[in-house]
């Protein structure tokens, strides 16, 4: 018998990101997700250089705000989808976690390790998009970065940082993959987005509630002036109201979804049980 | 840290149903304690409160003195277990997988790729050991899980059923890496339904049924208190035919109630008495040199107080 120290829990974290990140990198689910973020630059990149939209080409700031600003809460969804989806659900649903869970780490490593491995493998997909995003800017506007392009993207990792906290607590409140992606699908993509635009429209209320309001500061920072943050538009005698979401309440809102989603995500993985 | 196993009062239900029943079990020292129950009894339940893959409702778990759910870490620190057939990440390779494991357990990082070598050669894995492990049969995989049981050198391991996948060669040389884990002076703890499998690997049997603790001895004593007329059946190995002038002879030995032939060279012989008829046989069969090799409680005898034992629990 050799006499051995279990690694600290920090340790055994990274241990879990790298053989996790390795997983990763060898699935096709890497490959697709690269390959869905490169065809969405291409498109961009041959629609934008075919029409020459004026929405693209007036400014570097509002080729950004119509490039960028339409389409990285997309990649980060995606992404988060298809690296967080299953992550926690698929080591009860495949019977991975068999494989760990009887050995003496904490589950909060296992759960931690998965997350930082699920950002890692989103953080570089996102990575390849602003690497085409800037090198279409480059071609129109030359070496020209608008500060607020940096803000937008460090909001970006923010609100992925969020949109992981919560694909990983659907993967954690469900034992089923299929399940808990599909609610991820359903409430990120459609559900809160159609929740927002009823409040706005017909209860008149800022939607200070959902992740995706508060995600529009990615797109907002890239509009100068930035948007009042409430605008009425009358139609005769409609009056719709429109919200736009500000930077502290945006960071408020995805920091305050990661951490709470983070904290019951972990909680619902430490007491679920395999049997 | 103590090379024990301890439930105390542990029980664990779900609703209304209570899969394990106020279990009082203290495994210790260096052996092989075979766990046995029908399907549904109990048996995968208690290795995973023992391994906090479930959460006990009452009781404790402990490994080396120390409770499982409140202290994982240190309690797991010695001690492997293999649960179920566990999958591994499809695109790893076994070495990747082994690795994992081995930097979980702290395996120091120069003896790292010795201590997979070595295991993956003594589960016959080492030619697949750079292949991805999504390809491979259920067999193969728990040839790795095995192998992964045996990456951190534990003094306690817990087996699951451990020969669930594998074809006759592969039970047989998974018997092979208990008994010489034993040898190594380890506590396993192995769950089975196999009969021939706990007779052949094991030193003392556990039964459960029910969710209930049965019986825990010396596998001779849980034949003799529990065989239906206090029979007590041994498998005797002679090395070269043996005819009926010797079983004549066996049959007027003291105790010896009835003899019966397996096959050419191994005879199946009844004694009534406890541990003491049973060493008097063997000296007496020693004594008349007629070339015994093999001395054995019988699989048949143990099955029969398995089925009586459960019997009573209907």
């Amino acid at each position: 018998m050799s006499k051995q120290d279990v690694p600290s829990s920090i340790a055994q974290t990274f241990t879990v990101t790298k053989f996790e990140l390795l997983n990763y990198f060898r699935s096709r689910r890497f490959i697709i997700m690269l390959g869905i973020g490169v065809i969405i630059g291409a498109l961009l990149t041959l629609l934008v250089g075919y029409y020459r939209p004026s929405s693209f080409t007036t400014s570097s700031i509002d080729f950004y705000s119509s490039w960028w600003g339409t389409s990285a809460a997309y990649i980060v969804i995606l992404s988060s989808i298809f690296f967080g989806g299953d992550a926690i659900s698929g080591e009860f649903q495949n019977k991975t976690g068999y494989f760990t869970v009887g050995n003496p780490i904490r589950r909060s490593s296992i759960y931690m390790g998965k997350w930082l491995a699920a950002f890692i493998a989103s953080f570089m997909i996102i990575v390849v998009f602003v690497a085409m995003t800037v090198l279409n800017n480059f071609y129109y506007f030359g070496p020209n970065m608008p500060y607020q392009f940096v803000e937008s993207f460090l909001f970006t990792v923010l609100y992925l940082i969020s949109v992981l906290g919560l694909t990983f607590f659907f993967s954690s409140l469900f034992k089923s993959s299929s399940i808990a992606i599909l609610t991820t699908v359903v409430l990120m993509l459609f559900a809160f987005s159609l929740i927002q635009n009823l409040v706005n429209a017909f209860v008149h209320t800022e939607p200070w509630f959902l992740i995706t309001y508060g995600a529009g500061i990615i797109g907002n920072i890239l509009t100068v002036p930035y948007p009042l943050h409430t605008a009425i538009t009358r139609f005769g005698h409609v009056a719709i109201t429109s919200y736009a979401v500000t930077v502290p309440e945006g960071v408020a809102i995805l920091a305050i979804y990661f951490i709470v989603t983070a904290i019951l995500g972990l909680v619902l993985f430490e007491r679920k049980e395999f049997n | 840290m103590r090379q024990s196993i301890e439930a105390v009062n542990l029980t664990k239900s779900y609703g209304s149903f209570i899969a394990l029943s106020d279990l009082n079990l203290k495994l210790e020292g260096a052996k092989c304690i075979g766990f046995l129950g029908p399907n549904g009894a109990g048996k995968t339940t208690t290795l995973k409160l023992f391994t906090d893959m479930i959460r006990p409702s009452e009781g404790h778990a402990l490994v080396g003195g120390i409770d499982v759910h409140s202290n994982k870490k240190e309690a797991l620190s010695s001690c492997a277990a293999l649960i179920e057939t566990p999958e591994i990440y499809p695109s790893l390779t076994p070495v990747e997988a082994l690795s994992m494991i081995a930097e979980i357990r702290g395996v120091p990082s120069e003896e790292r790729g010795k201590r997979i070598e070595d295991s993956l050669s003594e589960v016959k894995m080492l030619e697949w050991k750079d292949k991805k492990v999504g390809r491979f049969s259920k067999g193969m995989k728990q040839r790795v899980n095995i192998a992964s049981v045996l990456i951190s050198d534990p003094s306690i391991i817990m087996l699951d059923e451990p020969t669930t996948g594998l074809d006759p060669r592969g039970m047989s040389e998974v018997r092979e890496i208990v008994k010489s884990l034993k040898r190594r002076n380890r506590l396993i703890f192995m769950s089975s339904h196999l009969l021939n499998e706990v007779t052949d690997v094991c030193d003392e049997v556990a039964m459960i049924d029910h969710g209930k603790l049965l019986a825990y001895d010396t596998i001779s004593n849980i034949i003799l208190k529990f065989s239906e007329n206090g029979s007590n059946i041994i498998e005797v190995g002679f090395s070269r035919a043996v005819d009926d002038s010797i079983i004549a002879e066996i049959g007027k030995l003291g105790n010896v109630k009835g003899t019966s032939k397996i096959d050419e060279t191994n005879l199946r012989v009844e004694i009534s008495g406890d541990i003491k008829a049973r060493e008097g046989l063997l000296y007496e069969l020693a004594s008349m040199k007629i070339g015994v090799i093999s001395f054995k409680p019988s699989t048949s005898a143990l099955e029969s107080s398995y089925l009586n034992m459960i019997k009573e629990t209907l």
